[in-house]
């Protein structure tokens, strides 16, 4: 297959950056900063996410869905993440989304049809430390007549406390360090013993800390099996990490666009600063970088949605990859701004606080190029 | 999509029953390389057969059009057959700067006279051609350069010397850059072509850093070139040099992601075992190798389908040749104080020295990586300036 975008994705792609930069720009963002608002995005344009079609885009058209893939969601994180639009679309179109796939009819039925409507939101709960290390799960989930009681902390889940809906990974068996023993919940917000505090995070985004204390579901609140739920978690944590560095390829580009726009207009020393050949190698530099990553996470995607055997590999150059370039475009855009930079008027900077989270989730850098050497066998 | 998939099951089949079994290994030296012309010596019938089979086919040059030499292939089949290429382990049948370089350029710029001769030719593997661009004077700054020919009504008369000319001891012929105005700098240059066993065409090889001397310095005393041997028009050769160089970029680019290998850490396994930065910076090497890879592939696919910018062969230059320098850097790193050794039979001949050394010419040959960001900046982001 071509690494070029086809006809419906191109399209797709024109009519995200559109939806995106008239109804979730910057300042869109901006506003909902301001307000200290308590979920850290719009519901308004959770809805209008809806009547795009974007929130259902992942799910089977077989269930009303656009029965779409990582390089379509792809294109809408892009989008995202160059407007630094504030919504549940990671955590509930791509990552939720991928999980529910694993559940059954009961489930999905229940919760498709409100993802659909952008009329529910859900949160992801893996890490239980301040480093992404989902094997070292050990929130306990233990066997209680028909059911399971979970107890244990989360953290870093992303909307966590404005969510309708928490996935949890938990511990049916062994110990932490283990990739077999680990379940799958889908645990509702309102159930008694759950407990999340919101945390507002330094790009302004909402997260939370859960806490269950002896939480009782039954056993339709399995997803996938029971002890074996490795299999799916990893799965989906490649569709959140691969999403996750498309929208980072979007916040690099974003970056980079408004400082080559800078580059084009400030003046000092009776000139361009972009007339100055030390800027230019630098911006020429970071252009390579960022269309770099953006052709590793279309390589990812494409392998990823081929259900290819080297898919996860590809997933992790990346997540890598991408948090490299885009860590890159915030720093070099930070100081090609000097001072203005450093300002809270200016743009740049919100862009780097994005990068800073969006590197931290589902995995960093060093994590994701530690996993593809062990991968690769070393 | 089923004709492209019985395409390559055409291909695997040919391929199967036609390369022979040594041209599978990979190849273990510079000496493995097949570059074809009159002189070469062949390393083996093997190497013979397979780029005879080729060149019966048009597979040594299989996207050139079937009347000059080609098999007519279309970008995504040309695709295919590199990668089942690949997937056998084939090893490239001819190599040539005839194909890479002057090839595209004549399919460009070329009379149908040129083509049908020169391309058949190259394509055969019968013509070894080389390069004749920069001069002493003139590396960066290759418009200055100063290699005039006089016109002399039915040739030119051409004095100077070229220098950086690779394997011009070994070539037949050259395509060269020859100032034909003296007072135009950029519209003053012609593209002429010149058998090297003309009178007045003499060559010296240049010993590098890595001992070895793939380039000369090559010289011109009233060497009489025929006017039918230009390439375009008189006194309009820095288009044709210009659209070369992007092939030649490409080209060097396309070193980055070597030796078909995916992992470079995976090679050093029990080394990295005890080496924890190193395994770190192996692993840092094998993302920009696998988005490097990803890069060239997509860009590919942009330029065949012609939504490329025309300038971003300099980009893919750059990004290539400074990965390629970081990977021989991280070879000898993991190699240790076996990988100093020069001349033993274990070590190849110094093979893992020889090739570091050798790489550090990739950021400066064919455009240095400062010129490919100058040009980058200048030509994709708009920087302004002069």
């Amino acid at each position: 297959m071509a690494m070029t975008l086809n006809e419906d994705q191109a399209m797709l792609r024109d009519s995200a950056r559109d939806f995106m930069k008239a109804e979730a720009p910057v300042a869109h963002f901006r506003a909902y900063r301001d307000k200290n608002c308590k979920d850290g995005f719009s519901h308004d344009l959770w809805k209008q996410f809806a009547a795009m079609g974007f929130t259902g885009m992942l799910i089977p058209e077989a269930e009303g869905g656009l029965g779409m893939g990582a390089i379509e969601a792809g294109i809408v994180l892009e989008e995202v993440g160059r407007n630094l639009s504030p919504s549940p679309f990671l955590s509930t179109s791509v990552i939720a989304v991928e999980a529910l796939k694993a559940a059954d009819k009961a489930m999905r039925d229940r919760w498709f049809p409100a993802i659909l409507k952008g009329e529910a939101v859900i949160g992801i709960a893996i890490d239980e430390a301040s480093k992404h290390r989902p094997e070292k799960t050990a929130l306990r989930a233990k066997r209680a007549g028909n059911g399971f009681t979970l107890s244990g902390t989360k953290q870093f889940v992303v909307q966590g406390a404005s969510a309708d809906l928490l996935i949890v990974a938990a511990r049916t068996a062994g110990a932490p360090g283990e990739t077999d023993g680990l379940t799958l919940f889908a645990v509702d917000r309102e159930a008694a013993g759950l407990s999340a505090e919101a945390t507002r995070l330094v790009d302004s985004s909402m997260a939370a800390h859960l806490t269950l204390d002896g939480v009782e579901v039954t056993a339709d609140a399995v997803i996938g099996d029971v002890d074996g739920g490795w299999a799916t978690l990893t799965k989906i944590l490649d569709a959140g990490r691969v999403g996750a560095a498309a929208e980072m390829v979007g916040v690099g580009t974003g970056a980079m666009e408004i400082t080559f726009d800078y580059l084009k207009t400030r003046k000092q020393f009776g000139q361009l600063i972009g007339e100055f050949q030390a800027l230019q190698h630098r911006a020429a530099h970071l252009y390579g970088e960022i269309e770099g990553a953006r052709s590793i996470v279309l390589k990812a995607q494409t392998l990823l949605d081929e259900g290819h055997e080297s898919a996860a590999l590809y997933v992790a150059a990346a997540k890598a990859k991408a948090g490299i370039a885009c860590n890159l475009a915030v720093r070099e855009g930070v100081q090609m701004h000097g001072g203005m930079g450093m300002t809270d008027a200016f743009d740049i900077g919100l862009y780097m606080k994005r990068e800073r989270g969006l590197n931290e989730f589902f995995g960093d850098t060093s994590f994701h190029a530690d996993r593809l050497a062990t991968l690769n066998g070393y | 999509m089923p004709d492209l998939n019985n395409f390559r099951a055409e291909i695997r089949a040919w391929l199967e029953d036609n390369c022979p079994a040594e041209m599978r290994k990979p190849a273990r030296s510079e000496e493995d390389t097949c570059w074809g012309g009159r002189a070469f010596k062949f390393q083996s019938e093997a190497q013979k057969t397979w780029m005879e089979r080729c060149a019966a086919k048009g597979y040594t040059v299989p996207d050139w059009p079937k009347a000059y030499g080609g098999a007519g292939l279309s970008a995504a089949e040309t695709k295919i057959f590199r990668q089942e290429m690949a997937n056998l382990g084939c090893r490239s049948p001819l190599n040539s700067f005839g194909i890479w370089m002057l090839g595209p350029a004549l399919l460009k710029f070329g009379s149908e006279d040129q083509k049908v001769h020169y391309l058949g030719q190259i394509a055969r593997g019968e013509i070894r051609w080389c390069q004749g661009y920069s001069e002493p004077g003139s590396g960066s700054d290759l418009v200055s350069m100063q290699t005039f020919g006089e016109d002399k009504g039915d040739h030119w008369l051409v004095n100077g010397s070229k220098i950086w000319t690779s394997y011009a001891d070994k070539a037949d012929w050259i395509f060269c850059l020859v100032r034909t105005d003296k007072a135009n700098k950029y519209q003053g240059i012609s593209f002429l072509l010149f058998d090297m066993t003309t009178p007045g065409v003499t060559t010296k090889p240049i010993k590098l850093i890595s001992g070895s001397s793939p380039f000369c310095e090559t010289f011109f005393d009233d060497v009489v070139v025929p006017k039918a041997q230009i390439v375009g028009d008189l006194n309009r050769g820095w288009d044709v040099a210009k659209y070369l160089l992007g092939h030649e970029r490409e080209m060097i680019s396309g070193m980055g992601g070597d030796g078909g290998m995916a992992s470079l850490g995976t090679a050093f396994k029990d080394v990295m075992a005890e080496e924890p930065v190193l395994r770190a910076q192996m692993a840092l090497f094998d993302v920009e190798n696998l988005a490097f890879r990803a890069h060239s592939e997509r860009f590919m696919d942009e330029w065949k389908s012609g939504k490329a910018h025309p300038a971003y062969s300099n980009l893919m230059k750059y990004v290539g040749t400074e990965l390629n320098k970081k990977r021989h850097e991280l070879v000898m790193a993991a190699g240790g104080s076996d990988a100093l050794e020069w001349e033993s039979e274990s070590s190849g001949g110094g093979a893992k020295p020889r090739s570091w050394l050798r790489t550090k010419a990739n950021s400066i040959e064919g455009g240095t990586s400062e010129v490919m960001l100058n040009v980058v900046s200048k030509r994709i982001l708009e920087m302004p300036g002069a």
